[in-house]
C-alpha cells in the first residue's frame, strides 16, 4: 500500500550505483554496498545450481527404482547439492549480502572497518566457488556433504581434496566477513548509537560473526587432516592406519553444528526488523531478543555430539549432549514468543516482507519443535539418518534461513536498487514458496518416522514409501516456481520498477534516513543518534500531536 | 484407512512401544506449542491489522512474561530429556544372557554369524520373545544397522565392536536398512529380519552344518598357534584366558580395563597397546592375518571359556536385569 504514495525521486542524484560505470569499477570496488551486490549475484548463481541438483534428486525419487540417473550420479547430486547450498549459498547468504550492505548503514558508518579485506573475502569466495565448479564439472564428490571418514579418506576415488580446498578457501571468506563485522560493530558506531540502541539485526550479526570467527578454523583444520590422510596416508581417521573415525565426526560437527546458527541467526535478525516495521512497534523484550542471540552463539558450540547419538559415543556423553541441546532450544523459543508478543496491539500490514516473516515464524517453529524430537535420545536412535532429519534441517535452513533471506531482500530492495518491486507478484511468490515448501518437506517427517533412510537412491525394497515421495516431489516443483519468481521480478524492477522513496515503509533505522539508493559513503553527514531502536511511536505520531503523546 | 496410511512402522519389539509412547507425547506437546504460536500469530495479525487512524500501542516488554515463557518450556524440555534418556539407557543396555549374534558389515552387504554357527547374508533369523544382542563390526567404512520395526539403530564401525540389542515380540519379516551412507550401493545394503516362532526357529537353527561359532573359534585358536602361549594353566607365556571375559584386567601401565569384546579384539590386532601386567610384549600382531569372521570366532571361543566351562553361552557384564516375560508392556513407559 505504501507503494502508491511513494514519491518518485529524481534519478540523477549521485549514488553508489551510478557513481562509476564499467566492470573494473565493480571488480575493484571497496564499497560495502557494491561488494554486497557482487555477493548477491554470485550466491544467486550457486543457489540455482544447488536448486537444480535438488530438483534432479526429487525427480529420481519419484519412482522407487533407480531409473533417472546412475547410483553414483545420484550420490554426487545430493553431495553437491549439500556442499553448494551450505558453503556457497546459506552461509554467505544473509551476512555477505544483506549484512554487508546494511551493517555499516545501520550503525551510521561510512563503510566496514576493513573495506579491502571485505573485497578480499569476496575474491576468496569466488576462487573457492570456481574451484567447486571445476570439481563438479570434472567428476564431483560422492561422500555426502558430511565427508565421513574412512569413506572419504580411503574408499572413494572422487575429488575429495579439490572439494576440500574449495571449502577451505571459502571458509576464509567467511572468517574475514565475521572479523570485519565484529570490528565494525565495536569501533564504528555513530555518536549516540549505544549497544542498547543497536537494531537487533546488528546483534544477530554480531553473534553470527563470533561463530564464523571461532568455528570456521576448525573445519579448515579438519579438511587439512582429511587431505593429509588421503594424500599421505597419515593415520588420523582410518582405523586401518591407526586412526579414529569418530574423531572426524567430532571435529566436523564442532563447526557444522554452529554453522547452522550462522545460517539462522542473521535470518532471525532480518525477521525482527520486518516484524517491528510492519506492526509499527518496538520489539517486545529487546534485551531478551538481543541476548538470546548471544546465548545461541555460545551454547551452539556445546551441542555438536547430538549428531552422533548412534555413532558409537558413550551413553554418558550422549546424555550430556542431549541435555545441552535443550539448553540451546530455549533461546530460540524465547525469540519466537517475543516476536509473537510484538504483534500484540500492533498496527499490522501484510506487505510481502511481512508475509515472508509470517512464513518464517510458522516454518521455523515447526523446524525448532521437531528438533526437540531429535534431541530426545530414545527417539533420535530411531529417526537419525532418516528423512525425519532431512525434513527437520530443511525446515530450519530453508524454511527458516531462506524465508528470512527473501523477506529481507524484499524489505531492503527499495534501498538496494532504488526501485519498488511489484507488490502483488511478491505476495503471490511468498504464498507459493510457503505452500511449496510444506508440500515438499512435511511428508518427509512421516517418511522418516516410517523408517525411510536418507541418501537412498533406490527404494524398490520398500515401495510403500512412494506416495509420500510423490507428494514431496510435487511440492518441490511448486517451490522451484516460488523461488524463480522473485528473481524474475527483481530483475524486471531494476529497469521498470517505480522509483523508491528514501523510506517507502516509513521504517525506523538509520539505513532509511539516507537516500535510496544511498550515496557511496552512505550519509551526507555523519548521523547522531538520539533515539532508541524501533521508535515507531515517534515515526507514526502526527506532527502536531507529538507534544501531547510525549507527556 | 489408517492401515493404508500408517503414521509409524510396525511395532515388533519391546522397545517399539516405549519409543512410540514418547513420540506421541512429543507430538501432543509440540502440537500444542505450534498451535498456540500459530493461533496467536494469526489472531493478532487479524485483530490488530492496520486500520486508518488506529495507532500501535507501544509495549516495552515484561520480565514476568519472559520468565514465564522461559521457565515453563524449560520444565517441559527437562521432562522430554529425562524420558528420552530413560528409553535410551534401556535401548543401549543389553540384558545379561542375551543370545549373541555377530554381524560383519562390508560394502555392500551384511554378514551374520550366529553363536550356533549359522551364517547368513542380508538376513537375520531370530526367535520371538528372546533377547538378542548384535556384536557388530565393519570391514571397510562406517555402516549402520537399522531395523525400523524395532526402533533400533547403531553405527557399525571399522576397527571396533559396537553393540545393539532387541527383544522381538511379533513373528514376521521386517526391513533391515543400512542407515549410514557408505558408497555407491548404499541403498542396496538392505535385508530382512525374520522373526520366527521358537519351535520354527529351533528347526531352522538345527539344520546347521558347521557347529557353534565357539567350536570353530577353538579350531582357529589352535591353528594360529594361540594355544601354545595362552594355556589353560598358569605356565603359558601369555595370560590364561579361562574366564577372563567380563573381568577386570590389570594392565602393565597401571590402568585396569574390563575384558569386553572390544578389548579382546584389540589384543588380537594390537597386542602391545594395552598389555596385561606381568607379561612380556612378545605377542605378534594378527592384523591382516585374520579376517573379521575369524576374530569373531576367536572372541566367541574366549567368551565360552568360562570358569565353569559352560560352552558357547556366556554372561555379559552386569547389566540391568530385564524381566523374563516375553509380553510387551503396551504403551506403558516407566
Amino acid at each position: 500500500m505504501s507503494m502508491e504514495i511513494a514519491i518518485p525521486q529524481p534519478v540523477e542524484r549521485e549514488n553508489y550505483l551510478n557513481k562509476e560505470y564499467g566492470a573494473l569499477s565493480w571488480l575493484l570496488t571497496t564499497d560495502h554496498k557494491r561488494i554486497a551486490l557482487l555477493y548477491l549475484v554470485s550466491i544467486t548463481f550457486f543457489f540455482f545450481i544447488g536448486g537444480f541438483f535438488a530438483l534432479l534428486i526429487r525427480l529420481e525419487l519419484l519412482t522407487p527404482a533407480g531409473d533417472l540417473v546412475q547410483a553414483d550420479t545420484y550420490n554426487k547430486l545430493f553431495t553437491m547439492h549439500g556442499m553448494v547450498m551450505v558453503f556457497f549459498f546459506l552461509i554467505p547468504s544473509i551476512p555477505a549480502v544483506l549484512g554487508n550492505f546494511l551493517v555499516p548503514m545501520m550503525i551510521g558508518a561510512k563503510d566496514l572497518a576493513f573495506p579491502r579485506i571485505n573485497l578480499l573475502s569476496w575474491y576468496l569466495y569466488i576462487i573457492g566457488g570456481a574451484l567447486m565448479l571445476h570439481c563438479m564439472l570434472t567428476g564431483g564428490v560422492d561422500t555426502g556433504w558430511t565427508f565421513y571418514t574412512p569413506f572419504s579418506t580411503n574408499f572413494t576415488n572422487t575429488k575429495i581434496v579439490e572439494a576440500g580446498i574449495a571449502i577451505f578457501i571459502a571458509g576464509f571468506s567467511s572468517i574475514l566477513t565475521g572479523l570485519n563485522f565484529v570490528v565494525t560493530i565495536h569501533r564504528m558506531r555513530a555518536p549516540g548509537m549505544t549497544w542498547s540502541r543497536l537494531p537487533l539485526f546488528i546483534w544477530a550479526h554480531y553473534a553470527t560473526s563470533i561463530i564464523q570467527l571461532l568455528g570456521t578454523p576448525v573445519i579448515a583444520i579438519t579438511i587439512v587432516l582429511v587431505a593429509a590422510e588421503r594424500a599421505l596416508h597419515l593415520g588420523i581417521f582410518d582405523p586401518k592406519l591407526g586412526g579414529d573415525p569418530l574423531l572426524f565426526q567430532h571435529l566436523f560437527w564442532f563447526y557444522s553444528h554452529p554453522a547452522v546458527y550462522i545460517m539462522i541467526l542473521p535470518s532471525m535478525g532480518v525477521v525482527t526488523e520486518i516484524i517491528a516495521c510492519f506492526s509499527r512497534k518496538r520489539i517486545f523484550g529487546y534485551s531478551f531478543v538481543a541476548f538470546s542471540s548471544i546465548a545461541i552463539a555460545v551454547f551452539g558450540f556445546l551441542v555438536w555430539a547430538h549428531h552422533m547419538f548412534v555413532a558409537g559415543i558413550s551413553v554418558y556423553s550422549a546424555l550430556v549432549f542431549s541435555f545441552l541441546s535443550y539448553s540451546v532450544a530455549l533461546p530460540s523459543a524465547i525469540k519466537v514468543f517475543n516476536w509473537t508478543a510484538t504483534l500484540y496491539k500492533g498496527s499490522i500490514r501484510y506487505d510481502a516482507p511481512m508475509l515472508y516473516a509470517f512464513g518464517f515464524l510458522g516454518l521455523f517453529t515447526i523446524g525448532g519443535l521437531t528438533g526437540l524430537f531429535l534431541a530426545a535420545l530414545g527417539i533420535d536412535v530411531h529417526v537419525t539418518d532418516t528423512y525425519f532429519v532431512v525434513a527437520h534441517f530443511h525446515y530450519i535452513m530453508v524454511g527458516g534461513a531462506v524465508m528470512g533471506y527473501l523477506g529481507g531482500m524484499h524489505f531492503w530492495w527499495p534501498k538496494i536498487s532504488g526501485r519498488l518491486y511489484p507488490e502483488g507478484w511478491a505476495r503471490l511468490a511468498a504464498l507459493i514458496v510457503f505452500i511449496g515448501f510444506n508440500l515438499t518437506f512435511f511428508p518427509q517427517f512421516i517418511l522418516g518416522y516410517m523408517g525411510m533412510p536418507r541418501r537412498y537412491y533406490d527404494y524398490s525394497h520398500m515401495p510403500e514409501f512412494q506416495v509420500l515421495h510423490v507428494l514431496s516431489t510435487a511440492g518441490s516443483t511448486v517451490l522451484g516456481v516460488g523461488y524463480l519468481l522473485p528473481m524474475v521480478y527483481f530483475l524486471w524492477s531494476m529497469r521498470y520498477g517505480k522509483p523508491a522513496s528514501d523510506n517507502p515503509w516509513n521504517a525506523a533505522g538509520l539505513e532509511w534516513k539516507t537516500a535510496s539508493p544511498p550515496p557511496t559513503f552512505n550519509f551526507d553527514e555523519e548521523p547522531v543518534v538520539t533515539w532508541e531502536a524501533y521508535n515507531y511511536e515517534e515515526l507514526d505520531a502526527p506532527p502536531h500531536k507529538q507534544e501531547v503523546t510525549v507527556g | 484407512m489408517l492401515n493404508n496410511f500408517p503414521l509409524w512402522p510396525e511395532q515388533a519389539s519391546t522397545l517399539a512401544h516405549r519409543v512410540d509412547a514418547l513420540y506421541i507425547f512429543l507430538l501432543v506437546i509440540t502440537g500444542t506449542m505450534a498451535l498456540l504460536v500459530c493461533t496467536l500469530v494469526i489472531f493478532f495479525a487479524a485483530r490488530f491489522r492496520h486500520r486508518p487512524g488506529v495507532r500501535a500501542e507501544q509495549i516495552e516488554g515484561s520480565d514476568a512474561l519472559e520468565i514465564t515463557w522461559s521457565v515453563i518450556p524449560l520444565f517441559i524440555f527437562m521432562a522430554i530429556f529425562v524420558w528420552g534418556a530413560v528409553v535410551y539407557f534401556r535401548e543401549r543396555t543389553p540384558p545379561a544372557d542375551s543370545t549373541e549374534v555377530y554381524v560383519v558389515a562390508k560394502q555392500w552387504m551384511w554378514k551374520v554369524e550366529h553363536a550356533e554357527g549359522q551364517r547368513e547374508i542380508n538376513e537375520l533369523h531370530v526367535p520371538v520373545g528372546r533377547d538378542v544382542k548384535l556384536i557388530m563390526t565393519s570391514q571397510d567404512v562406517i555402516h549402520s544397522f537399522y531395523i525400523p520395526a524395532f526402533r533400533i539403530k547403531q553405527d557399525v564401525l571399522p576397527g571396533r565392536y559396537t553393540v545393539e540389542w532387541f527383544h522381538a515380540t511379533k513373528p514376521g519379516v521386517y526391513h533391515l536398512f543400512c542407515a549410514e551412507y557408505c558408497g555407491t550401493q548404499h541403498s542396496g545394503m538392505v535385508g530382512s529380519i525374520v522373526v520366527m516362532e521358537p519351535a520354527q526357529y529351533e528347526a531352522w537353527v538345527s539344520g546347521n552344518p558347521s557347529g557353534p561359532l565357539s567350536v570353530s573359534g577353538e579350531k582357529t585358536f589352535a591353528e594360529l598357534g594361540c594355544s601354545t602361549c595362552h594355556r589353560p594353566d598358569m605356565q603359558g607365556r601369555g595370560p590364561n584366558l579361562q574366564g577372563v571375559y567380563g573381568k577386570s584386567v590389570q594392565l602393565e601401565d597401571g590402568r585396569t580395563v574390563t575384558a569386553d569384546e572390544n578389548y579382546l579384539r584389540e589384543c588380537i590386532l594390537d597386542p602391545g597397546s594395552r598389555r596385561v601386567k606381568g607379561y612380556q610384549p612378545i605377542m605378534p600382531t594378527f592384523q591382516g592375518l585374520v579376517t573379521d569372521e575369524q576374530i569373531n570366532e576367536l572372541v566367541a571361543y574366549i567368551k565360552s571359556l568360562g570358569d565353569n566351562q559352560s560352552g558357547a553361552k556366556t554372561t555379559t557384564r552386569a547389566a540391568s536385569q530385564l524381566s523374563g516375560n516375553a509380553q510387551p508392556s503396551g504403551n506403558q513407559v516407566q
